[in-house]
């Protein structure tokens, strides 16, 4: 994209993101959201935050209403005609994830509170039967907190060692940085399939292969992907895939942990007590088997069944809709936040989420986000929960804009007016 | 509008500053202010920019440090954020010159009314709660040495 004078790339973009059936179908969009509509600070929201948590459309918030009202009742429990339905709902829910990331069997598919619940389960399971004193275990420079804290407690338990693939200027680790920190020690790679706050994707097929070609356990996080592109589980191969739904448009407190089935059956429960169970003595218990002996408890049945209907949601309106918007928002905002005098965009991949994390020479990112704040304009400034990337650039922080797909090219327009008049009244 | 003077109760201060801010008319002429307010704070020395002074937040971090002169209380702050940095300006200069008793039984309230309340909210985590709590219990260590 650094190939083409200027005017023609801002011709071929305004082209692609003026294209009147695209904004029709964007304003169609952002009407089933209805948060879209509030005030912030007297001005309309400018949402650039969904990398932290996406919003929710009309139809995800009223099935869990109407889960409530309608359904309710508890799971795997009654013989009475709700509880059969809210069974029922709640499973079918898990064909809804199965099918929708394509795993093999339902029984693949285990339902947590999100991301950082589903690592601590495999963290706690896989520290019990794969990680042994002086194993290895591998992550990245690139993870979320939630995908490197869980490894790094495991390591110190175990002593074992966690040993940390690093990324390039441009925020990017190629198959051939993992290949080369793999030791005959090596037992399981912990990697991100998209940073949070880099935007770079990794090339998870072709790090799949190269840790199965050795016997490595690949986990991938999933969370800041997941929303922004198909995945498939199968073609990935990997062993474990985590996401949250509440990035995924759906409600906060649910997520999925997908394992491969022989592996999951391998796996110490991770917590213990009802609904996990196939027979309790008073000396001895003999537990389900997946997934309901990684669910033990009272689920959370309405946040499952708001999920599928997230998912439900984003399939009518498709992958390739929402790739190509968020692809033109994406360069749209790149090309304008770098005309900014003294701004540096941190993680410059070419193959990113649509987000933008940058910094600005002399000025502290809180103060950015704060004044934005007063123009209605929602975005992310801090660490977002990756100080190894920070300590990497030698920053305390970064202002980050995340893209979804009622975001509009207005919306990218008055990110880049607010930052123009942010640093107006800073300097 | 009206200055904040040494002679003045911090609770009069308060007013002085609440006062000042009712002159303006938009935001940006509020933060405008507080920015300048940022600007003049000198910074905070390095002697005293220590690990025991910091003040942790997950946006912005927060330097204090106090000393005790004739039985009064005067305090000296730094951020790495300029609005942050605006802030602790003028709840330093609210706080400081005054007995610690006084400071202890004076709530903190110009923030709140001069309508930048959402900075004060721990999910802000600019430092400036801590700040001001770490502010206060100077003000209890020191009221119990004397």
């Amino acid at each position: 994209m650094h190939t083409l004078p200027n005017v023609f790339k801002f011709f071929r973009m305004h082209e692609t993101l003026k294209n009147t059936d695209t904004i029709r179908r964007i304003h169609e969009i952002r009407d089933e959201f209805p948060i879209l509509r509030e005030m912030v600070n007297g001005e309309p929201l400018v949402y650039l935050d969904s990398a932290a948590t996406a919003q929710k459309p009309e139809v995800v918030i009223s099935s869990i209403a109407n889960y409530y009202r309608q359904s309710n009742s508890n799971v795997h429990r009654g013989v009475h005609s709700l509880s059969q339905t809210a069974t029922a709902l709640y499973e079918d829910a898990r064909t809804t994830v199965k099918e929708f990331i394509n795993a093999r069997y339902a029984e693949e598919i285990i339902f947590t509170k999100g991301t950082t619940d589903s690592i601590n389960l495999l963290a706690h399971g896989l520290g019990k039967i794969l990680i042994d004193q002086g194993d290895e275990i591998l992550t990245t420079e690139m993870e979320h907190h939630s995908n490197f804290v869980p490894w790094q407690a495991l390591a110190l338990e175990k002593k074992a060692t966690l040993k940390i693939i690093r990324f390039d200027d441009k925020g990017e680790i190629k198959p051939s940085d993992v290949e080369s920190m793999i030791s005959e020690k090596t037992r399981l790679l912990a990697i991100t399939h998209a940073s949070n706050t880099l935007g770079s994707i990794n090339d998870i097929k072709e790090i799949v292969n190269i840790c199965h070609a050795k016997n490595i356990l690949v986990v991938v996080d999933g969370a800041q992907y997941i929303p922004h592109a198909q995945i498939d589980v199968q073609d990935l191969n990997c062993d474990f895939y985590v996401f949250s739904a509440h990035k995924l448009f759906g409600p906060t407190g649910t997520g999925v942990l997908y394992g491969n089935r022989k592996l999951l059956n391998q796996l110490p429960p991770y917590q213990t007590g009802g609904g996990m169970i196939s027979e309790v003595g008073l000396q001895s218990t003999e537990y389900a088997s997946s997934p309901q002996v990684f669910e033990a408890g009272t689920p959370n049945i309405a946040g499952v069944v708001g999920m599928a209907v997230a998912i439900k949601y984003l399939q009518e309106t498709g992958y390739a809709f929402i790739e190509a918007h968020e692809k033109n928002l994406l360069r749209l905002a790149t090309e304008k936040l770098l005309q900014i005098p003294g701004l540096k965009i941190i993680g410059t991949s070419e193959n990113k989420v649509p987000l933008i994390s940058f910094v600005v020479k002399g000025l502290h990112p809180f103060d950015i986000g704060s004044l934005l704040d007063q123009m209605g304009i929602a975005v992310r400034t801090g660490h977002h929960c990756t100080q190894p990337i920070m300590t990497r650039y030698g920053i305390s922080g970064t202002v980050r804009a995340s893209f979804a797909f009622y975001n509009t090219a207005d919306e990218v327009e008055r990110l880049y007016q607010g930052i123009l008049k942010a640093l107006k009244i800073l300097s | 509008m009206m200055t904040v003077r040494d002679d003045m109760s911090i609770d009069e201060k308060q007013m002085a500053l609440v006062e000042t801010f009712e002159f303006f008319d938009d935001w940006t002429d509020r933060y405008e202010h507080i920015i300048s307010l940022g600007k003049e704070l000198p910074p905070l020395s390095d002697e005293f920019k220590t690990e025991a002074n910091l003040i942790k937040g997950c946006q912005s971090q927060v330097w204090l440090h106090a000393e005790m002169k004739d039985g009064k209380l005067f305090f000296s702050a730094d951020s790495d954020a300029i609005i942050t940095k605006g802030l602790i300006s003028m709840i330093i200069q609210v706080f400081s010159g005054h007995s610690p008793e006084e400071i202890i039984n004076t709530e903190l309230s110009f923030i709140d009314r001069i309508g930048l309340k959402e900075h004060l909210s721990p999910t802000r985590s600019n430092g400036l709660l801590s700040m001001v709590k770490q502010l206060k219990f100077y003000a209890i260590a020191f009221s119990a040495k004397s």
